[in-house]
This record gives structure tokens, C-alpha cells and sequence, in this order.
């Protein structure tokens, strides 16, 4: 009975939201305020209508209804309640109905705000959202239904659907679900898809207002002011959604690394690459009233490829580890990114020669000249991305041949674009807006290059002489030497010039330059996670060896004893959940006790496997080691495979201060401070900001 | 734009960097993880070749992680041929030539795998060249129009004049 509701309230949305697309476009033609607020709320009562569906799909999974074949999918009687409910977006259907649910949310909230001076971007943010959410329904309603109960047809196989098809039967009430893939049960992995969700999904929103923009001919900046705090939130959403991916793939996934240039992470990457470059860009625009047509390029790129990447990752296209079943989703969402794009380019062509920059580029080492090369950076960054996914796809298609693009291809070509990136961060925050000289820039940035070649030479007499983390680490001190300076620089002027002591100054200093200070905290923050990148990838070592009870394994300066394996399984609601193999590990440095680790390898009803390793974390690095496997495993003999991670936690420690950075960027100003800076408007030859 | 490197400082810092970066550009050309030749094939003997080839059934997962049965019978394989003495690249031609290319984590620049490597480069290389001849074309007309402005200019005020002069003594 609820199935059947919950479905019906889903058709309704989708027609719902077609009325919203309809009606907004009919009230905007015939210029009637009143057709257009029908729209409005049209397209406000679907977050209310999506919000029911997902309430009658969550008592489904939570009351074990596997009669429900997307609550058969993902649930088992012996899963805790919380991870029922997560399940959710556990599987392919329901995330369909979980991305449309954030999409309607995020519309609706958009219509809180004062429209105006805004009015006729009104009606078209309304369609293009609209119509996004009318998509993502739509894959569920007709494709993917998560109500739709389960069928055998004549030949025995399982077919989906809400009413019976002809000439089948129903499949008898099973008696327990498949259960949700052990790998999604971890915090980090429960948190992973709603934010990475969030991050897509609030991206529509800049794009609704680019077109609202292009469609209306009001190409200026307003755009792009009105949506600067949704694109700040969405990319910290997007990146806070990959973080957690990789912590995730840290703990559960046992290979001892956090990003394995799988394509679905590389999915998830792509948007966020347009993303960043976009961001900067958008500056330029601000700032100078350039670049209009790339802004709008990036911003439709970055549409397209939330929407590819959901494709991706939705459409069991690439098979990987995140793949769920393959589906006729494909088509529909091909389909869907190639009309937006086409669309969306089309407006840009057709607004071309309104979207004209109002000053020019005076000064190759000007600060929008290196805001320009950032953008050629990332985008070559993308490029490789995209084509590294998209080739092996392509070259099944034509030669019918499979062929693996793996990290090596990946590193060797985004090494020195990231290097080129990180450089880039050093140079741009000191030049100036519309000319810099060679001259005036050296001199602005000669000494922290010294002092980061120092730290260098020191680094390669006391830890290393590879030249890649040498290199690396050149760049890190660097962009820190000069990032940090600039805040001391601006507190010290302060401090004189006000009377305050160091705190208040830099207080006030970054209260009154959020969107500077804020981006400075950013870089610092990314290059803390670049020396936790550079320890893993250069300098991880591991070895595996089967232990006997009580031997040894000695890997750098830690040695690891194994003392014991117990075995039993863990149960839930009277059922066995998972069948656990625990070691027991004690961790000595150079002789000295430190720990008692405990790798773990779980084992679930259905046979998936999941490795969970010992971790004793310390600024310098992390000492990682999984229980390979638990077939040849017994108290008196298990293998293990033991890795040590340098400097690893400063790509977390780096993490939690990025998002204090975008806090601090994107934190609201009041309006008063918002007139001021608008009318310092720059149209001089030289100034720095 | 100033070309000059008048400045001693400057121009020690500019080589400095670019020596950096050459290092580095050589470094990353040349880089390989070291194969230590063990007669016995250890579990890290294995997982070395492992790790460079991928599971012929699951995408995308290095043979060494792979945890299923499939995966340990083939990595069991490895170990007997590293104990008769093969070398590691026979071992990967061996996988290749069973199942396929997908194996390894570059595919061989052969016929349309060309495509990957040579792509990338020249896609970015024309944006290189899109973004530059946008770029000369952006300072040319501004040099231009700068021109222009100065032709056309009225007597400047005199205490623009001196407020210019002061301000440049002071750079």
C-alpha cells in the first residue's frame, strides 16, 4: 500500500515540476506576474511531495517491506535501523529520488531570497531547475522506480515494476533482504554520497542563473554576484564530499591509499576542477568586467559534468567499484547532457557579442593574466581526466577491446600541471590587478623562494633526495612562505597604523577581507594536504608476510608482533551480520612499546569482504596494517600486509582547515561593507587590491 | 611589459627556479620504483609484479588488492613463475598475452591506444595556443588604445604631472 502511495506521489512531482517548467516559461512570454508565482509555487511544493515519497521509501526499508525489490536490494534484518535508513541512497533508485530531494530543496531555498532587483532571472532559474528536477523524477519514475516490486517472467527471470506485467508471476515474500554492501556501512562512506550530492546539486543553481542571464540579455556581473556564496558553498560541499571519499577508501578499502584514480572518483573530480576554475575566474570578471564568455563556458561545463558525473557513477557504464546494476539510465542521461550542453552553448553564441569585456589585459603578469593560466591549468588538468575515463569507453566501442587507464597515466601527466598550480598559487597573490612587472613582482616574492630554497637544501641533506618531493616541497614552502607573510604584512600595518594589538588586527583584517583572507587560509590549507600527498605517494613503503603466532614483521624503525586472531561473528537483532576476524597486533618503535593495533577482516552473509586496518596515526605518519585475508587465517598463522605512510595526516589536518577557509570566505558580510567595496570598482591602470 | 633584470637578486632567483624545475622535469622522466631480485619469491615479490597489473575480470582493481579467489589463484601464479625465474616482464606479457591489455595500467601505444597518449598534450597545447593569441591580441589593442588616448589628451593638469612624478620616485 505505501509503495503504491509513494510511487503516485512521485508521478505527481514529476508532472508537478513539468507544470513549473511550462508555466514559468508562459508567464514569462505573456508577462504575467501571476502565471509566473504559480510557477513559483509549483515548484515550491515539490520539495514537500519529494520529502513524502522519501518518507514512505524510508518506513519501507526500515519495516523490512522486501516485497519492495529496492528494500530487498539494500537492506537484511540483520542491519542496525540507522543503516536502513542510509541505505537510501544505498542503491541506484533511491539516490535517483535522494538527488531530486536535495534539487528541490535547493530550488526552494533559492526563492527565499529578495528578488527585486531580479525579477526577470525569476522565471528562468524556476525552468532550469525545474527541469533538473523533473529529469531526476522522471529516471525514477520511469527507470528506476525504488516502489517497484519484483516479477518473474516466464523464463524465470526477475523484472521490476509497480502493476504486474502480463505473463508473469509474483516473487514470493523473501525472507530476508541481500543487505546493504558491507563497504557503504562506515561513517565516513554514509556521509560520502550526500555531500558529494550537495556539492552537484548546488551547482545548478549558478548555472540556473547563468542562463536566466543569458536568456533575459543581462550579461553583466549581477549574475555572478547574486550566486557567489552558492558557488563557494557548493564547491565546499564538492570538496568536502572528496575528502570524505578518500578517508573512506583509506579505512575500508585495505590497499593502504586514499585515491586510486578509479574513474568514479575521477567522476566526482572533473566537476570540481571546472568548479575551481571557475571560482577564480568569476573574480576576474568582478573585478575587471572580463572574461564573460569563459564564465559562462566554465559554468556550463561544470553543469554538464555534475550531470556526467552522476551519469557516470549511476549508469554502471564504467563497472567499477562503485557500479550498480546496469540499466536503460544510460540513454536517458546521454540524452539529457547533450541537449542541456547544446542548448546552454547556443544561448552563449547567441549572446556573444554582448558578453564583451568591458576593460582589456594590459600586463601578461597581471593578476588576471595568472588567473587566466590557472584556468589553462585546470582545464588541462580535465582534460587528461576526461579523456583517461572516456577512452576506455570508447575503445570498447570501436575495437571491442577492454584497456585499463591506471594512476601511472594519471600521475605523469597531472604532476607537473598540479606542480604548475602550486607554483601559480606562490606568484598570483602578489600581483597586482591589471599590471604587474617582472621587476615588481620579483621583488614582492624574491625572498620566500630563498628561504623555500633553503628549506629545500636542508630537506635534501636531512630526508630525501628525490628530486619529485624535492621539488614538491620546494613549492609547498614556498606558496606557505608567501601566503603567511601576506598575513603578517597586512596584521603588522594594522597593528601600527590602528593601534591594535597582533590579534585584533588580523581579526579585523580578515573580518574586513573575507573573500582574500579567506582564499590565503584555502592555499595554506591545500598545502598542507600536498605534504600529506607527497609523504604517501613518494615515500609509502610496505611489505606483506604470513606471521606465525608471536613472529615478527620489522618495517622501517616499527617492528609488529602478532599475538593473537580471534574469530566469531557479530550479531545483530539476533542475526549474524558479519563474521569478524580480529588480529592482534602490538606496535614497538625502535624498540619502544607504542600500541596494540587491531586489524580487522569482516566477512558478510553474502560473502563481500571487508578489510579494516590497525592505524596508529601520528604527524609523521601513519602505520598501516590489514589482515590480508581469512581463509588461510588462524591464531597460529595469518598473513598481514603492513605499510607505512609518511606525513599522511596532514592531508586530514589540511582538510578540516580547508573548510574553516570557505567558512571564513563565504561567511556573509553586511550590506554596508557590501556598497563600499562594489564602488571601489577597478578601472585604473595599477593598484594593488 | 619590463624584460630587465637589472636586479642581481632576481635574476638568482630566476635560475634557481628554473634549475628546480629542470631537476625536477628530469627527475620525472627518469623516476622508477627500484626491482630488488629476490630468488625467493617473497609475498612483496609478488605484490611488486601484482601491483603493476590489474584484474583481468574486476575493472579498474590492481591485482594485488583484488580480494577475490580469482585474484589470489593469480597471484599464486605469479609466485610459482617468479620460483621457475621468470622476469618480471615475462610474467606481464604472460597476463597479456592470456587476457588482454586491460591488465596493464597503460595500455601499449598500438593502433587506436595512440589516442591516449597523444590527445591530452595537444588539446592542452592548443588552449596553451588559443589563450596566447587571445593574449596578444587583448595588449596589442590596449597598446593601441593607450596610444590613441595619449594623442588625444588635453595639457595635463600640472599636479597630476607632479603627483606622478612623486609617486614614481617612490617606487
Amino acid at each position: 500500500m505505501l509503495a503504491e502511495i509513494g510511487y503516485g506521489i512521485l508521478v505527481v512531482a514529476f508532472f508537478v515540476a513539468l507544470y513549473s517548467v511550462g508555466a514559468a516559461i508562459y508567464g514569462e512570454r505573456k508577462k504575467s506576474p501571476a502565471i509566473v508565482e504559480s510557477a513559483r509555487r509549483a515548484m515550491l511544493l515539490l520539495w514537500p511531495l519529494i520529502t513524502l515519497s522519501a518518507a514512505c521509501l524510508i518506513y519501507l526499508l526500515v519495516t523490512n517491506h522486501f516485497e519492495v525489490s529496492f528494500v530487498y536490494e539494500v537492506t537484511s534484518r540483520s542491519m542496525p535501523t540507522y543503516l536502513k535508513i542510509t541505505a537510501w541512497w544505498g542503491g541506484q533508485a533511491g539516490s535517483l529520488v535522494f538527488w531530486s530531494w536535495l534539487m528541490s530543496a535547493f530550488a526552494s531555498l533559492v526563492t527565499l531570497r529578495k528578488w527585486d532587483r531580479d525579477r526577470e532571472f525569476l522565471p528562468w532559474v524556476i525552468v532550469v531547475t525545474s527541469i533538473t528536477t523533473a529529469f531526476f523524477v522522471g529516471l525514477a519514475v520511469f527507470y528506476e522506480n525504488p516502489f517497484a516490486f519484483m516479477w518473474f517472467d516466464k523464463a524465470g527471470q526477475v523484472v521490476k515494476a509497480m502493476i504486474q506485467p502480463i505473463g508473469t508471476t509474483p516473487v514470493p515474500l523473501p525472507a530476508d533482504g541481500n543487505g546493504l554492501n558491507p563497504l557503504l556501512r562506515h561513517p565516513g562512506m554514509i556521509i560520502h554520497p550526500p555531500m558529494l550530492y550537495l556539492g552537484f546539486v548546488s551547482f545548478v543553481i549558478p548555472y540556473a542563473f547563468a542562463m536566466a542571464a543569458l536568456i533575459t540579455g543581462r550579461t553583466d556581473d549581477r549574475w555572478i554576484r547574486i550566486t557567489r556564496r552558492w558557488t563557494l558553498v557548493a564547491w565546499l560541499f564538492l570538496s568536502a564530499g572528496l575528502v570524505l571519499g578518500s578517508r573512506w577508501a583509506y579505512d575500508v578499502l585495505g590497499w593502504g591509499g586514499f585515491w586510486g584514480w578509479d574513474p568514479v572518483e575521477i567522476a566526482a573530480l572533473m566537476p570540481w576542477l571546472t568548479g575551481t576554475a571557475f571560482l577564480h575566474s568569476v573574480m576576474i570578471q568582478e573585478k575587471r568586467g572580463m572574461l564573460k564568455h569563459w564564465n559562462m563556458i566554465l559554468i556550463i561545463l561544470t553543469y554538464a559534468l555534475v550531470i556526467f558525473g552522476t551519469f557516470l557513477t549511476r549508469s554502471g557504464v564504467l563497472s567499477s567499484v562503485h557500479a550498480f546494476a546496469q540499466s536503460a539510465i544510460g540513454p536517458a542521461f546521454f540524452a539529457f547532457i547533450g541537449v542541456t550542453f547544446i542548448t546552454s552553448i547556443a544561448l552563449v553564441i547567441y549572446r556573444w557579442p554582448e558578453l564583451r569585456g568591458e576593460t582589456e589585459m594590459k600586463s601578461m603578469l597581471s593578476r588576471e593574466a595568472l588567473f587566466l593560466l590557472n584556468n589553462l591549468l585546470f582545464m588541462s588538468v580535465l582534460v587528461v581526466c576526461f579523456w583517461g575515463v572516456i577512452f576506455p569507453l570508447i575503445s570498447e566501442l570501436v575495437t571491442g577491446q577492454k584497456i585499463t587507464v591506471g594512476p601511472p597515466f594519471y600521475l605523469r601527466a597531472t604532476g607537473p600541471l598540479f606542480a604548475g598550480l602550486m607554483l601559480l598559487m606562490g606568484i598570483a597573490p602578489l600581483s597586482a590587478w591589471g599590471h604587474s612587472t617582472f621587476k615588481t613582482l620579483g621583488r614582492a616574492l624574491w625572498k620566500s623562494a630563498v628561504v623555500a630554497l633553503v628549506i629545500t637544501v636542508v630537506l635534501f641533506f636531512t630526508y630525501t633526495q628525490n628530486a619529485i618531493a624535492l621539488t614538491g616541497f620546494f613549492l609547498i614552502a614556498f606558496v606557505l612562505l608567501v601566503t603567511l607573510v601576506e598575513f603578517w604584512r597586512a596584521t603588522l600595518a594594522r597593528m601600527k597604523t590602528q593601534n591594535e594589538n597582533f590579534f585584533v588586527a588580523l581579526w579585523t583584517l580578515v573580518g574586513r577581507n573575507r573573500r582574500r583572507y579567506g582564499g590565503y587560509v584555502i592555499h595554506v590549507s591545500m598545502m598542507l594536504m600536498a605534504i600529506g600527498i607527497l609523504g604517501i605517494n613518494v615515500f609509502q613503503v610496505d611489505t606483506q608476510q604470513s606471521l606465525s603466532h608471536g613472529q615478527s614483521i620489522k618495517l622501517g624503525d616499527y617492528t609488529l608482533t602478532f599475538n593473537d586472531l580471534k574469530q566469531f561473528p557479530n550479531m545483530v537483532n539476533g542475526q549474524e551480520e558479519r563474521y569478524v576476524n580480529r588480529a592482534e597486533i602490538s606496535l614497538s618503535e625502535n624498540g619502544k612499546f607504542l600500541t596494540v593495533l587491531y586489524p580487522r577482516y569482516d566477512v558478510y552473509p553474502d560473502g563481500q569482504p571487508m578489510t579494516i586496518p590497525g592505524l596508529y596515526s601520528t604527524l609523521k605518519g601513519d602505520v598501516y596494517v590489514i589482515l590480508v585475508n581469512w581463509e588461510s587465517s588462524s591464531a597460529n598463522l595469518a598473513p598481514f600486509k603492513v605499510f607505512i605512510n609518511p606525513l599522511i595526516n596532514w592531508l586530514w589536518i589540511g582538510s578540516i582547515l580547508f573548510i574553516f577557509g570557505i567558512l571564513i570566505a563565504a561567511w556573509p558580510e553586511r550590506e554596508a561593507e557590501l556598497v563600499t567595496a562594489r564602488t571601489r570598482r577597478v578601472h585604473q591602470t595599477s593598484a594593488a587590491d | 611589459m619590463e624584460l630587465k633584470l637589472s636586479n642581481k637578486n632576481l635574476r638568482i632567483t630566476v635560475f634557481a627556479l628554473l634549475a628546480v624545475a629542470l631537476a625536477f622535469f628530469i627527475a620525472s622522466q627518469i623516476y622508477r620504483p627500484a626491482l630488488a631480485q629476490n630468488p625467493t619469491p617473497t609475498d612483496d615479490e609478488v605484490n611488486r609484479i601484482a601491483h603493476q597489473l590489474y584484474c583481468p575480470v574486476c575493472e579498474n582493481t590492481p591485482l594485488d588488492v583484488c580480494p577475490t579467489e580469482a585474484c589470489r589463484q593469480w597471484r599464486d601464479l605469479i609466485r610459482q613463475q617468479l620460483s621457475q625465474g621468470w622476469t618480471e616482464d615475462q610474467i606481464k606479457q604472460y597476463f597479456i598475452s592470456q587476457y588482454g591489455v586491460r591488465v596493464v595500467g597503460e595500455p601499449p601505444a598500438t593502433g587506436l591506444n595512440w589516442l591516449v597518449y597523444v590527445l591530452p598534450p595537444l588539446v592542452i597545447l592548443a588552449g596553451a595556443f588559443v589563450l596566447f593569441r587571445a593574449f596578444r591580441a587583448w595588449t596589442k589593442s590596449s597598446k593601441a588604445s593607450a596610444a590613441a588616448e595619449s594623442e588625444i589628451e588635453a595639457p595635463k593638469d600640472e599636479y597630476v604631472a607632479r603627483l606622478e612624478e612623486e609617486l614614481k620616485k617612490r617606487k
